[in-house]
């Protein structure tokens, strides 16, 4: 392949990922690096450093849309930041460090994890939790607009919420991934706050958890700008149109398949990387 | 706007995140949304250039080799970016993607300074220091 050709391939691959993964809310992150290294035969490398670089782009662009609803709570986010920098750090480290084969069977793991999760029916809110004293010193108790007016939220289980936040940023900073997935079982199960509150949180921190790991990685050489370039343009073109047309398309379809994708992918990365064929 | 009104049908019994909060919210958005849309600009005009001189040359991406140091150092890209290169612009663009993030949180410094909250000022100013580190820290000694 010509690197035209390769550059316009790559363009709308990103943006079909981008595209779907701002429809199904799976994000497209977790589809590219295995589509780059499956179908493209790109180095594993390569591929997460580019697409690290594309999620930041998703995420730094959905966040101005979401922060207008008025679900994100600053406080959880910044708080959580802490814990999701740092483990982003350490996995960007550990990226350089561990075999290739090593990092797709991981890759292959969480994508079966993700698959398993999209399948799962969403617990329910609970309601009128009581305060926990660590939640209220950190003042990170809030309120969000519901159908029926505000509704207020008491958050549980800070130090759990925490940890699970440091290996979601580990995860993000080894596999060039968002990592929603971890973050929603960080705060939606750990942490107990409100889907709504939790989702747009969590997008307001993946592009600063991708800014800790994308340093390391473009000082590292991993991040390639004949790669990043249609990937990024790719994503973000995507995610922005699936972002205009989300409230007509009829999504539980869209999501089923898009979630037998990420099985299938998932299979294939543990495939190759127990036998050692990446 | 909608969205913006909510907050004062608030009832009092309620304990409403303050509406600086939101409004820092706001702002915040607004950063992230003009970083992303400037280094999307200056990526694609160096894809551009990229492309009009090396559309022919053969692509592979099968053999890790990493990169030189004039497209993993700032200093590098930067001179790389001033001397018109394609490859040079797109990693300037990208630092710039990375730079987007790091600037919502130093404004996030300002805005709970604004509100007198010392605690999440530092909170605030360890993520900064830890980004700063990995952007600069990590590439100084390369």
């Amino acid at each position: 392949m010509t690197v035209l050709e390769f550059t316009t391939v790559v363009a709308i691959v990103s943006f079909v990922a981008g595209l779907l993964g701002s429809l199904t809310g799976l994000g497209g992150g977790v589809v590219l690096v295995p589509l780059l290294t499956l179908l493209f035969h790109v180095d594993l490398r390569y591929a997460i450093g580019a697409s690290l670089v594309s999620v930041i782009a998703t995420s730094s662009g959905a966040a101005a849309a979401y922060v207008k609803e008025g679900f994100s709570n600053i406080r959880i986010g910044m708080f959580l930041e802490i814990a999701t920098t740092l483990g982003a750090l350490l996995g960007a480290f550990l990226a350089t460090r561990i075999p290739t084969s090593i990092l797709a069977v991981i890759f292959g793991a969480m994508l079966l994890y993700s698959a398993f999760l999209s399948r799962k029916p969403r617990p329910l809110d609970q309601r009128n939790l009581p305060p926990d004293p660590l939640a209220t010193r950190l003042r990170m108790n809030g309120s969000f607009p519901d159908l029926v007016g505000p509704r207020s939220y008491n958050v549980q289980h800070v130090p759990a919420g925490f940890s699970l936040m440091f290996g979601a940023g580990a995860l993000s900073g080894l596999l060039g991934i968002g990592s929603g997935a971890v973050k929603v079982l960080a705060m939606d199960q750990a942490m107990r706050i409100p889907f709504k509150v939790s989702t747009t949180t969590s997008n307001f921190m993946i592009g600063v958890t991708a800014a800790a790991s994308a340093g390391v990685y473009l000082s590292r050489g991993y991040v390639d700008p004949g790669l990043a370039m249609p990937v990024m343009l790719g994503v973000l073109a995507g995610s922005f149109l699936g972002s205009r047309i989300l409230v007509k398309a009829e999504t539980k379809s869209l999501r089923l398949v898009f979630s037998l994708v990420i099985l299938v992918l998932g299979l294939q990365m543990l495939y190759k990387g127990l036998w050692g064929k990446i | 706007m909608a969205g913006v009104e909510r907050p004062a049908r608030q009832s009092p019994a309620f304990q409403p995140q303050p509406w600086r909060d939101r409004r820092m919210a706001l702002i915040l958005g607004n950063v992230l949304r003009a970083g992303v849309l400037l280094s999307a600009a200056v990526v694609l005009c160096g894809g551009c250039i990229y492309l009009s001189r090396h559309a022919h040359e053969p692509a592979s991406y099968r053999v890790f080799r990493g990169e030189p140091s004039e497209f993993r150092t700032i200093r590098g890209v930067i001179r790389s970016a001033m001397n018109g290169r394609g490859r040079g612009l797109i990693q300037l663009g990208l630092l710039l993607l990375i730079a987007t993030p790091i600037a919502r949180v130093a404004f996030s410094v300002a805005g709970f300074a604004i509100e007198r909250d010392r605690m999440y000022v530092g909170f605030t100013l360890i993520v900064l220091a830890i980004l700063l580190y990995s952007l600069f820290g990590s590439s100084m000694g390369v």
